[in-house]
């Protein structure tokens, strides 16, 4: 039975594959686009909620970018970085695809990024937000751009504003990987130069459920509670955290409070505080549409990660569109993607000259309120505070931000621990 | 690291024991009883959280969600013992099961290769599956079947496969949103013992777990069934041989052991939540705790579960590097030393 | 009957076919076919264990694991490994996994049926545990990026010349196991299988012998690591989960325990079904778990197992019979 079932499936399945290729219409010049995202295990619902994102866009446009037909082609990374690379390499040679998008974790960024360089295929990355992809590495990827952000980018606002609000203390919980360390020495960084003090430094692995270990550990005297918490750590940290008495108030890193976790979370939550480059709030008639009509559409508020591939797919639009509907070759788009100034659902974005966007940094605060007329109460991240236009580097200016080493475990070094 | 440090660390630890002893429970049973390594258990975990939050989702009632989920998934439990792992007697039903399924991914992928020919219409999907089903049900009838009673790699291999079935059929059902089940209010609040705050749940968790302890433990040991439970975990021949229906038997333990699974899966889902993949994450813990425990005892996963639990805690919070090895190691070193774990029998 | 000359000869056949027609497919092709090759020889080693001694490992990527951790380690924190001293790296690759395998084996060989399961299952999750959280050496989750392949004269860049290497390594690999498992060693190997008891009786040390096997299993484990990080360019902990073990157990089943030939054809379905029917349809982990439950119920002695059980059938006419000698077959292998 496994013997027969091999020979039929393999070759017939293959055989649509070439069928559906054939099949495109040849008027228009052809786009094609792959998308790298975890469709199947633990990350599946992240990855649906990135394709969904594109996938509106497309719709809204007639399935075309700068008059261009694309053809949309989506691969399951299964949230393997070794995957990823396969996955990549079969939109690549295969499918001869222009550009591939996507990549949900730091390590299928950092995984992919190398696959653009040897294959002078353009990657562009719509969430993974490792931050030496486009600083300290980016001379190794002459073929990558990123639409998203890097992790400590909406962290140097985040710390800037804790300062601002006469917080002195404050304990540090983020998850034990790369992407925790640049999101937490982002907001140390900025904190610690306008005169607050971390005091302390928590690492639980990534997917902890059972913070049980590490609460009891939390310095009594800390104004304030810093956490960067990621899938279902984020629905599980506030919840313990209240439940084992401690009452300070909690400044989040982007992922703990998105609205990809916010609906299930409970009323705990109120009151918390994030920064990150969007809100499903945003009180902007362009978000409001954007988030009605995915809403309608897929039955949920829109994520980061939604709003993240819907705009690079108004971006490719539009750089489409200043190419006259031509692909001009990887290097030629990357500088047409640069020079746009976009008007996204986010707010106003520019490219840095490290391709990675300037955007708006929101403040957020968790919220039980009705919105965009929707009928029921429900948890939202209102904004309470725009940084507009923040860069990378946040003020620190290029040379000198790059001159400091990547954020890490160790840096910036715990001075006020112990 | 005063006291109140060690104190509030031992009950989170234990707390997290009386979890991993709900899961780790039926394990152990299963395999005292029937010497299935069942690796399925884990998706049993997850089920019992997903149709909980269903339930709770209909009625709104989470104390209704606790016996509703686990009754649904022991009868999960008890199709696939009957028609899987034992299936004397009921080949053709598990031909038909297999070949309905296959039948249908058959299906899938001629719409995938000519969707001209399906077209959308459920009347062909039906009609095409059918065919497909019973001409892959005239084959599996001529092939013969080796029982894989007494063969603990193919058991491994055939509970694994259905692990991954079953994971991918919650991501299709329920979605991959990570989700949490809300118990009622008075459970989210804590109480406070001499300046320490101890959440509820927890407690609520500790107590569930010694309650269902004590029931197990005094129905193994007072009862008729009990004592035929015993009877087979011992020696199967001998117990058939005094008239004890160890076919019987072993579905009840199958069905308790899922059952079981799925109660630590609403209770576990308030407190870890429920998302695709917790099911692959219990299943190493829920085997370290059957491990250090003894397979096939129920004191020995009252003990393991609780070791467990405490050295995950104590681990994570005194070596957070090497966290997870502090968790297998003694796991290995038990094994080297007492194969059959700190109580199991050989 | 077939006899074994023919039997070499056609695996030499497919082979050469091999060789030939995959540089000559599709760049994806090539890509493919390189990976599932590591896998194959990880999956012969553990054929080793499983098919020839009876010992069922449910931890084999550990070896896989440290294979490829060392081959990452040593070319992006010293820079070792990325000439011609790539061959030294192969070696310690081996070594290590012998090594590791030696260690383990030490806590591993008395433990017999499920308890051998079980503790190569605990161990597999020690190795695991520390990929995932010894940040300092091993990048924890985020795994580590290797740039670049290593160069002494080939050009490795190109697909084409990488994938012969990873087929010479997978031809020597094969032909150093099958000389193995036909040696007067091998043969006592088989002994163990079959009926240990009677082996001690003969005054063999059965005990030492399984250790050496396993350690033999361990080392190409290790070699199949060193391949796999080369061919990826990133190793991260998913290479070490219990996931990779079980498939790899998996695929000498599927293909048929005790063959070596089973292994390889094992891996090439399993790592097929993984990596592309996933690229075709989106419901492929049904058929995964298809194959798993297929197999096991119906081809429990493997693919490879097809043509003897045909014979069966044909000759009694009565599938009663041919239960019992599958039975008979089956009850050789390991349990």
């Amino acid at each position: 039975m496994t013997t027969t079932k091999r020979h039929r499936l393999a070759p017939m399945l293959f055989g649509s594959c070439l069928a559906l290729s054939l099949a495109a219409p040849a008027s228009a010049e052809e786009l094609r686009i792959g998308f790298v995202a975890p469709l199947t295990g633990i990350f599946a619902q992240v990855g649906k909620d990135m394709q969904d994102g594109f996938q509106l866009y497309l719709d809204q446009h007639g399935g075309k970018l700068g008059g261009a037909d694309v053809k949309f082609i989506v691969e399951d990374e299964q949230g393997k970085p070794d995957t990823a690379v396969t996955k990549a390499k079969k939109l690549v040679l295969n499918d001869k695809v222009h550009m591939f998008i996507g990549g949900l974790l730091a390590s299928s960024g950092y995984a992919l990024a190398p696959v653009s360089s040897a294959e002078k295929t353009l990657y562009i990355s719509s969430v993974a937000a490792a931050d030496d992809l486009t600083q300290r590495d980016l001379k190794k990827y002459p073929y990558f751009i990123r639409t998203s952000w890097t992790s400590s980018q909406p962290h140097h606002a985040l710390g800037q504003w804790a300062c601002d609000q006469g917080y002195k203390k404050i304990v540090s919980v983020a998850a034990d990987y790369a992407f925790g360390y640049e999101v937490a020495g982002g907001f140390q960084k900025a904190f610690e130069d306008c005169g607050g003090q971390i005091i302390q430094k928590i690492w639980p692995p990534l997917g902890t459920k059972d913070f049980g270990p590490y609460l009891p550990t939390i310095k009594a005297d800390a104004d304030a509670i810093f956490s960067l918490m990621v899938g279902p750590m984020s629905l599980q940290f506030p919840k313990q955290l209240r439940g084992a008495g401690i009452k300070k108030p909690i400044i989040g890193g982007g992922t703990s409070y998105d609205e990809f976790a916010l609906p299930f979370m409970g009323d705990e939550v109120i009151g918390d505080v994030s920064g990150l480059h969007y809100s499903a709030a945003l009180p902007t008639p362009k978000n409001e549409a954007f988030v009605k009509a995915y809403r309608t559409k897929y039955g949920k508020v829109p994520s980061y990660y939604s709003e993240n591939n819907y705009t690079t797919a108004q971006w490719i639009d539009e750089a489409m569109k200043k190419a006259g509907g031509k692909w001009p070759g990887p290097e030629a788009f990357i500088k047409i993607m640069s020079e746009i100034k976009l008007d996204s659902v986010r707010g106003p974005i520019a490219m840095d000259d490290m391709r990675n966007p300037v955007q708006n940094i929101y403040i957020k605060k968790v919220e039980k309120k009705k919105m965009f007329g929707y009928e029921k109460d429900e948890l939202w991240n209102t904004v309470i505070k725009t940084y507009p236009n923040v860069g990378q580097f946040w003020t620190y200016g290029k040379d000198k931000f790059l001159a400091q080493p990547l954020y890490s475990r160790d840096f910036p070094p715990c001075k006020f621990c112990n | 690291m005063n006291t109140q440090f060690w104190i509030v660390q031992a009950f989170n630890g234990v707390s997290y024991g009386a979890l991993l002893f709900l899961v780790g429970a039926g394990l152990s049973l299963i395999f005292g009883v029937m010497r299935i390594v069942n690796l399925s258990h884990g998706a049993y975990f997850l089920w019992g959280g997903y149709i909980a939050l269903s339930v709770i989702h209909a009625t709104g009632s989470w104390a209704l969600s606790l016996p509703l989920a686990a009754l649904a998934v022991a009868a999960i439990g008890i199709a696939m013992e009957r028609l899987f792992l034992r299936s004397a007697g009921l080949e053709y039903l598990r031909n038909g099961a297999i070949a309905a399924g296959v039948g249908v991914l058959i299906n899938l992928a001629i719409s995938a290769r000519w969707p001209q020919l399906i077209g959308g219409g459920w009347i062909q999907f039906v009609i095409i599956s059918v065919v497909a089903a019973l001409a892959v049900y005239a084959l599996l009838q001529r092939i013969s079947v080796v029982p894989i009673d007494n063969d603990v790699l193919r058991q491994v291999l055939l509970t694994v496969g259905f692990a991954f079935l079953f994971q991918q059929a919650a991501l299709d059902i329920w979605g991959g949103n990570n989700m949490d089940i809300n118990p009622p209010s008075e459970f989210t609040q804590s109480i406070v013992v001499g300046g320490i705050y101890l959440p509820l749940y927890r407690v609520f968790m500790i107590g569930m777990a010694v309650a269902i302890g004590i029931v197990l433990w005094l129905a193994m040991e007072k009862t008729r069934m009990g004592a035929a439970v015993r009877a087979t975990v011992d020696d199967a021949q001998m117990a058939r041989g005094v008239g004890i229906d160890t076919n019987r038997i072993s579905m009840f333990i199958f069905a308790l052991g899922a059952f079981l699974a799925a109660l630590g899966g609403v209770i576990g889902g308030a407190f870890l939540g429920i998302y695709p993949g917790l099911d692959f994450e219990m299943l190493p813990l829920a085997f370290a705790v059957v491990i250090i425990g003894g397979m096939g005892s129920l004191g020995g996963a009252a003990i393991g579960a609780l070791a467990v639990g405490l050295a995950d805690n104590f681990g994570k919070a005194l070596f957070p590097e090497i966290s997870y090895f502090t968790l297998y190691a003694p796991m290995v070193l038990i094994l080297a030393i007492k194969p059959t774990g700190l109580f199991g029998r050989e | 009957m077939v006899t074994q000359k023919f039997k070499i000869l056609m695996v030499l056949v497919a082979l050469l076919a091999l060789a030939i027609i995959v540089p000559n497919s599709g760049s994806f092709v090539v890509l493919l076919t390189t990976r599932a090759l590591c896998f194959a020889i990880l999956a012969m080693s553990l054929d080793i264990l499983l098919g020839f001694t009876g010992l069922a490992s449910l931890g084999q990527a550990a070896y896989f694991g440290v294979g490829a951790y060392l081959t990452a380690v040593l070319a992006t924190k010293f820079g070792f490994g990325l000439g011609w001293d790539f061959w030294l790296v192969v070696l310690l690759g081996m070594l290590l996994g012998a090594a590791l395998a030696a260690f383990f084996g030490l806590f591993a060989i008395r433990a017999t049926g499920v308890y051998f399961l079980m503790i190569t299952l605990a161990l597999g999750q020690c190795v695991w545990g520390l990929a995932y959280r010894w940040n300092s050496v091993t990048g924890g989750d985020n795994g580590i990026n290797m740039n670049g392949r290593p160069a002494f004269g080939l050009d490795l860049t190109n697909e084409i010349t990488f994938f012969y290497l990873v087929f010479a390594f997978f031809v020597a690999s094969m032909a150093i196991m099958y000389v193995l498992v036909r040696s007067p060693f091998g043969r006592s190997l088989e002994g163990i299988r079959e009926r240990e008891l009677r082996m001690q009786i003969l005054g063999y040390n059965t005990w030492l012998h399984k250790y050496i096997a396993f350690i033999i299993a361990g080392a190409f484990g290790g070699l199949a690591g060193v391949l796999w990080a080369h061919t990826n360019g990133h190793v991260s902990p998913e290479n070490v989960v219990l996931t990779t073990s079980v498939d790899a157990l998996l695929m000498v089943v599927l293909g048929g325990a005790g063959t070596l030939v089973g292994a390889v054809i094992g891996s090439a379905i399993v790592f097929g079904l993984r990596e592309y029917l996933s690229t075709l349809v989106p419901w492929w982990q049904y058929a995964l778990g298809a194959v798993y439950v297929l197999t096991i119920l119906y081809l429990p002695t493997g693919l490879m197992g097809i043509p003897a059980r045909i014979r069966q059938w044909r000759g009694s006419g009565k599938s009663e019979d041919s239960t019992k000698l599958t039975a008979k077959a089956l009850a050789s292998k390991p349990s």
